[in-house]
């Protein structure tokens, strides 16, 4: 099912939290809001799960405007950044509830629920209470419980963001791995532009309640249109009048045309990458990001004053 | 060990104020022996005494449930002007001596009151009868329900329940599937306290019932009632019936709250 935004507008008191809207969302696709915290992203998917009432503007969920709809009526399936597990209820109980609410005959909830408890990978938790399952559990039945009654979309509001490192990886791959499997039309809500990158087929950027930028990852990353999305998608600095990229930017001893004088501040050894803190002449900061082998070839020192240009050829911003 | 000596101040203190008069009722009441007891226990006025006790928590509580649940998810839940305001009124019969209540239902319903001369005009007695009692104890024991379940609700927050929302349930499957098993334990307790103030409501009661034996006499009324008639053993042993239904009731509850706890 697709869903189309048309200049959406919340405001919270004095707060504008989303800000004239207008975003659609192909059927069957993987797409994530990105934006920092307070950018408005998950007042929309709120919006969109019928959650908060816009002030103006409208939602169209298969092209049938829903604006008004309640949220029992809207089809969708919610998934929340906390769980939000009932702790009454088991496993079981928690899957099968939307069927359950539906009146639907016992053998088939306990058939669906038997499905997705597979699909989810808890077999042998079905008698257990959310008190007894580790974050990465309730989550993966958070989920199973949003696909029970088979939703036409599934939103997702930072739905790995209370969860460690790595079982936020584990899930991040297993959403994807789910995406291609059930194929429902899904929006998650992430401030990790790593995450959307990862794990969406379009991004659509929010800063301040608006919509900045909508395209695939590697339109984002290769032809930003604005300062905030080169500055929050990859990261940018300013080199002078222009904004480069860490890992776009070159560093030489001898001076040439459109470099910039800089000072090395600190140098980090990341792994296959290093990372080196410069400062210019004026207040400003920036970092290159280098191969190793590159950082042992130009074999800096702290202190070191260097000349930085951006690499011709890549993507920088005036 | 500081420990010990906090137990000992406490259990001193219950000791004092409670447990000591607690005692002393019970010796007194049978002082001599379990005739005279039976006795006055089951003498008419006795009887009906506890029926009129009876049949007002049977109105009362289950009355205040509903109004303390629905008040608790207004003020917790909603928006709405006149909130603060009916938060505030929620604790008013705490703050407020039953004998106040008492005078302000006699003055609202007696012959001159704003109510009363209406409700007489059509043959409606309330003062000096058992809707008055009702209305009194009523008013004393709102705040009970409210006050458990409020709390409560603040601290689950309702996540849950907009997850339940979002996957197909009404408003009513909400509460009912989500909300009330969730603080299904506070409104017992707010049932428990409130059927225990109804019980043992004396001021109000004293005032709008008129006291009439064997009509509008409640179980604490017919305390005081036998005390004055220098009828102890009749006065001690319906103190120990209306001590004892209370200690039952929290024993019980004791016992059937920790088990929950864990889930």
């Amino acid at each position: 099912m697709s869903i189309a935004i048309r200049h959406v507008s919340k405001r919270f008191g004095t707060f504008t939290a989303v800000d004239d809207v207008c975003l659609t969302v192909e059927t069957g696709s993987l797409t994530a809001l990105l934006g920092p915290s307070g950018s408005g992203k998950s007042t929309l998917l709120r919006i969109v799960a019928g959650l908060e009432a816009a002030d103006s503007g409208e939602v169209l969920l298969a092209g049938e405007d829903a604006t008004g709809l309640a949220p029992q009526k809207r089809d969708v399936g919610f998934v929340f950044q906390h769980y939000a597990a009932f702790k009454h209820m088991t496993v079981r109980d928690n899957i099968g509830f939307a069927l359950a609410v539906r009146k639907r005959p016992k053998a088939e909830i306990r058939a669906r629920v038997d499905e997705l408890i597979q699909l989810v990978q808890l077999q042998g938790f079905a008698g257990r209470y959310p008190a007894q399952l580790s974050g990465g559990q309730r989550q993966r039945m958070a989920l199973a419980r949003a696909l029970a009654a088979r939703p036409r979309v599934l939103l997702l509001d930072e739905p790995f963001g209370a969860l460690d490192a790595r079982v936020r990886a584990e899930l991040r791959d297993w959403l994807r791995r789910l995406h291609e499997e059930v194929h429902v039309t899904t929006v998650f809500v992430t401030h990790d532009q790593e995450e959307a990158m990862e794990v969406a087929d379009r991004v659509a950027v929010l800063n301040a309640g608006r919509l900045e930028q909508t395209g695939t990852p590697a339109e984002l990353y290769d032809a930003p249109e604005s300062e905030f999305v080169m500055r929050f998608v990859g990261g940018a600095h300013r080199l002078g009048d222009r904004l480069v990229r860490p890992c776009d930017l070159t560093l030489r001893r001898d001076h040439d045309d459109g470099c910039v004088e800089v000072e090395v501040e600190r140098i980090t050894v990341l792994g296959a990458d290093a990372k080196v803190d410069l400062a210019d002449g004026a207040g400003g900061r920036l970092v290159a990001r280098l191969r190793r082998d590159e950082l042992e070839e130009l074999d800096l020192e702290r202190g070191e004053i260097l000349w930085a240009r951006p690499t011709p050829g890549t993507a920088s911003a005036a | 060990m500081p420990r010990a000596g906090l137990r000992i101040v406490a259990l001193g203190y219950l000791t004092l104020v409670l447990l000591a008069p607690l005692a002393m009722v019970v010796r007194r009441t049978f002082a001599h022996g379990l005739a005279p007891v039976w006795g006055s226990l089951s003498g008419p006025e006795t009887v009906h005494a506890f029926e009129i006790t009876m049949l007002v928590a049977a109105i009362a509580v289950p009355l205040n449930t509903v109004f303390g649940v629905v008040a608790g998810l207004a003020i917790v839940r909603r928006r709405f002007p006149g909130r603060g305001l009916l938060n505030a009124f929620v604790d008013l019969p705490l703050a407020l001596s039953p004998v106040v209540v008492g005078l302000a239902l006699y003055l609202l319903y007696g012959r001159t009151g704003w109510f009363g001369g209406w409700l007489l005009g059509r043959g409606i007695h309330v003062l000096f009868a058992w809707p008055a009692i009702v209305l009194a104890t009523v008013f004393v024991s709102v705040p009970f329900v409210a006050r458990e379940v409020i709390p409560t609700l603040r601290e689950l927050g309702d996540e849950q329940e907009q997850a339940a929302r979002t996957l197909g349930a009404s408003a009513w499957q909400t509460f009912r599937r989500i909300t009330l098993p969730s603080i299904r334990w506070a409104v017992v307790y707010g049932v428990v306290l409130t059927t225990a103030r109804c019980l043992g409501e004396y001021g109000a009661v004293a005032i709008v019932s008129g006291r009439i034996v064997g009509k509008t006499e409640t179980a604490t009324l017919r305390v005081d009632g036998a005390y004055q008639n220098l009828d102890a053993t009749g006065a001690y042993s319906v103190a120990l019936v209306l001590a004892a239904a209370a200690v039952a009731v929290l024993v019980a509850m004791t016992l059937a709250r920790p088990n929950e706890q864990v889930a």
